[in-house]
């Protein structure tokens, strides 16, 4: 390399900010991508990104870590306001309701396939995590891409001391309650019971599993004007049941969002709930025997549990004002691309998160994917297990992020002493429906 | 005498005052009259739709019974870090003022806190404090007591102000230290002569002639209070449990970013902006004339 040359390289590395995006990089079309997953994951995501670029050479995908979700979202959202959004925003589930009242802000993923002559056929994908991201008609709005359900931690070593069965694991509350008692009374750990995610796990979960809607009008897939339906039996028998499991020492709250897990990996609870994303972690750092299976029901409720719903995210296309249809057709090759079976079953194992599509979950299980990872189906299971219904596939509640803290902090009034279970959802529910309200009145056009 | 000005040019002294600004038009006028004319309207994550609704916003927040303990939760805050980490930092700097051995090596620790990001603060805090994994909440519940900052609002609050004011010690303690040095001697040793006790000479002394000091450290810490403690509540809390130690801006934070209610985020930025300017003027009005300059 000569001299010459250097002075070509560093002119044009001064000279690239210039120049449109579109054009970078040899001809190829450059494609945005904002993803919010830090640590391990965001490697993965990485990975994926580089695996789609050295399949063709048409199109770049150039993916960028901007933060936590809540980051990638309202940094995506200012973007398309100052008018140089990203083509592919990663946005977690609780914010689908905004993005899908968003109209001119977002390309629908049935419309861009359509447009791109490119058929993915939604029946491929598991039912949960399709109607999560569906329209009232069956539409995909926007392209599934790591989805985790909860799913219920053992520590197996801790029922074994506590002389409770390590084959026949728990499946009710009722079950679940008598092993906790069972273990602080002889002791076998610290903490019976812990939770991450306690809106999440104790009440979307809860309301999904058993078949009664968190919301009206099918939790917001029929309308803006849903409102919460937390006076349902079923949340004051559970949350009746957690307030006097505090009470008698069993459950131990952890704090909000992930906090409650820590103490799960760390060996000392005994049983714990949490996204079955939490693998990776529980498989670098426990020291001890564990098994992952599906979340408890009430089984004085109902004898056949409805499917979970899923978490994680996925991806909206986001418009702008001079993208082309170049831009929007190598956004729907990475979507085809990441559904690919191989591709899928690639992500599905190294990540945790749970196959997009049928296919990626059968060809898993033909390998023995199940029998080498036991409990790593449990999510998969959960969330196919039941057709969905208009109460269990999924939440469509604009300002969901809200509503959630809501919860969780009428919640810590009562786990604090401050309310019964009967005030702290009456709270909850008046609360949430003013979000909902203020929602739906900022949303009316 | 020439009183005729240098400069007889007109547009020079605009021009040279532009770049001042056009700095302070574009980061500080343009947003907060941004934010002002937000307050009044209200629309979607996206301002696809917009509605100017008044004070519709405004009313709204304070009729919410959670924003009145939003407010009483700053003040208590706020005042409890403020003489926090001013009492202590004036200790220190009283301490370490002395002719000690290894002085600077003691000033120089005591500056440490200060470089510490409020992120890794909240850390540190958490490994002190946490009940399950915390070093002193570990033995305050082998103690006996019911320590759990996750659901005990008063204890979340306890260690927050602790956390915040711990980080704004050092500091203060710059400030004091440069204070007391800059205290004549000779005034000293004539009080020393006149028969006054080192506690007299502090209380009638030393203190008034800081009060310059201590004045402008008093505005810089509820400032610091009120609006440099985010990071700190939300790595230790998130304004949890309940909405315990939610702050104003923490809970304006929340309703911009994180729910997308930009009116009722940019209504409490303008509540917040009036209070800083009362704060500002009353300080600066009432106080102010009490100090010995």
């Amino acid at each position: 390399m000569n001299r010459r040359h250097i002075l070509l390289g560093t002119s044009g590395l001064l000279a690239a900010p210039f120049i449109a995006p579109s054009v970078r990089a040899r001809g190829r079309t450059e494609i945005q991508f904002w993803y919010g997953l830090g640590g391990a994951l965001g490697e993965r995501v990485a990975e994926q990104v580089t695996r789609f670029n050295a399949s063709q050479s048409r199109f770049r995908v150039n993916a960028t870590f901007r933060g936590s979700y809540v980051e990638v979202m309202t940094g995506a959202i200012a973007a398309w306001r100052a008018g140089t959004p990203p083509h592919i925003a990663q946005v977690f589930e609780v914010g689908t309701a905004t993005m899908m009242a968003a109209g001119p802000a977002i390309r629908p993923t049935h419309e861009l396939l359509g447009e791109a002559g490119i058929t993915l056929d939604p029946k491929r994908y598991l039912a949960g995590v399709r109607g999560y991201y569906s329209d009232t008609q069956g539409r995909m709005v926007s392209m599934p891409h790591n989805s985790s359900s909860a799913v219920m931690w053992v520590n197996l070593e801790a029922f074994e001391k506590a002389g409770l069965s390590t084959t026949e694991l728990p499946k009710t509350w009722a079950e679940i309650r008598a092993a906790a008692q069972k273990i602080k009374a002889t002791n076998a750990a610290e903490i019976p019971i812990s939770t991450a995610w306690p809106t999440w796990v104790m009440f979307e979960q809860l309301s999904s599993i058993h078949d009664v809607g968190l919301a009206t009008k099918a939790n917001g897939f029929e309308g803006l004007d849903a409102q919460i339906n937390l006076g349902a039996p079923i949340f004051a028998k559970h949350t009746n049941m957690l307030l006097e499991m505090q009470r008698e020492g069993t459950f131990v709250y952890g704090g909000r969002d992930g906090d409650g897990f820590a103490s799960f990996p760390a060996g000392k609870a005994a049983m714990s709930f949490n996204s079955s994303a939490g693998r990776a972690q529980v498989q670098r750092e426990a020291k001890f025997r564990w098994a992952s299976v599906v979340l408890p029901h009430h089984g004085d409720i109902t004898q056949l549990p409805h499917n979970g719903v899923i978490g994680g995210a996925s991806l909206w296309t986001l418009t702008a004002r001079n993208r082309s249809a170049e831009e929007y057709r190598g956004v729907a090759e990475f979507y085809r691309f990441i559904s690919e079976v191989e591709q899928d079953k690639w992500w599905h194992h190294v990540t945790g998160y749970v196959p997009l599509t049928l296919a990626a979950y059968e060809a898993s299980r033909a390998e023995g994917f199940y029998t080498q990872n036991p409990g790593a189906d449990a999510a998969i299971i959960q969330l196919s297990r039941a057709e969905p219904t208009p109460n269990s596939q999924g939440f469509r509640l604009g300002g969901f992020v809200e509503i959630r803290n809501i919860i969780q902090e009428e919640l810590e009034r009562g786990l604090q002493g401050q309310q019964n279970a009967e005030t702290l959802l009456g709270n909850a529910n008046r609360r949430a429906d003013v979000v909902l309200r203020n929602f739906e009145r900022a949303n009316r056009r | 005498m020439q009183r005729k000005a240098i400069f007889n040019n007109k547009l020079l002294p605009y021009l040279l005052l532009a770049p001042q600004l056009v700095i302070t038009f574009v980061f500080f006028f343009w947003p907060a009259g941004e934010a002002l004319w937000y307050s009044f309207i209200r629309q979607d994550a996206f301002g696809i739709s917009k509605q100017f609704v008044w004070f519709e916003n405004f009313t709204d927040l304070f009729a919410d019974p959670l924003y009145h303990q939003v407010i009483l939760n700053t003040v208590i805050f706020s005042a409890a870090v403020t003489a926090l980490a001013m009492s202590f930092a004036l200790g220190f700097a009283v301490l370490a003022d002395r002719h000690i051995r290894g002085k600077d090596g003691y000033r120089t620790l005591l500056i440490w806190p200060y470089a510490v990001a409020p992120a890794i603060a909240a850390i540190l805090y958490i490994f002190l404090f946490h009940p399950d994994i915390g070093l002193i909440g570990r033995a305050l519940k082998a103690a006996g007591i019911a320590w759990n900052y996750t659901l005990n609002g008063k204890q979340a609050m306890f260690v927050v102000v602790l956390a915040a004011a711990w980080k704004q010690v050092s500091y203060n303690f710059l400030f004091f230290l440069a204070g007391l040095q800059s205290i004549p001697r000779s005034v000293l040793e004539a009080a020393a002569i006149d028969g006054a006790s080192p506690l007299h000479r502090f209380r009638t002394v030393i203190f008034p002639l800081l009060s310059p000091t201590t004045f402008f450290l008093l505005v810089i810490n509820i400032t610091y209070a009120f609006f440099d403690t985010f990071g700190i509540i939300d790595a230790l809390t998130k304004g949890g449990p309940g909405n315990a130690t939610q702050t104003l801006i923490y809970r304006a934070y929340i309703d911009g970013r994180v729910n997308l209610d930009l009116g009722s985020s940019s209504a409490q930025s303008v509540v917040l902006m009036i209070a800083v300017m009362a704060l500002t003027l009353v300080q600066f009005r009432f106080i102010d004339r009490k100090v010995h300059y």
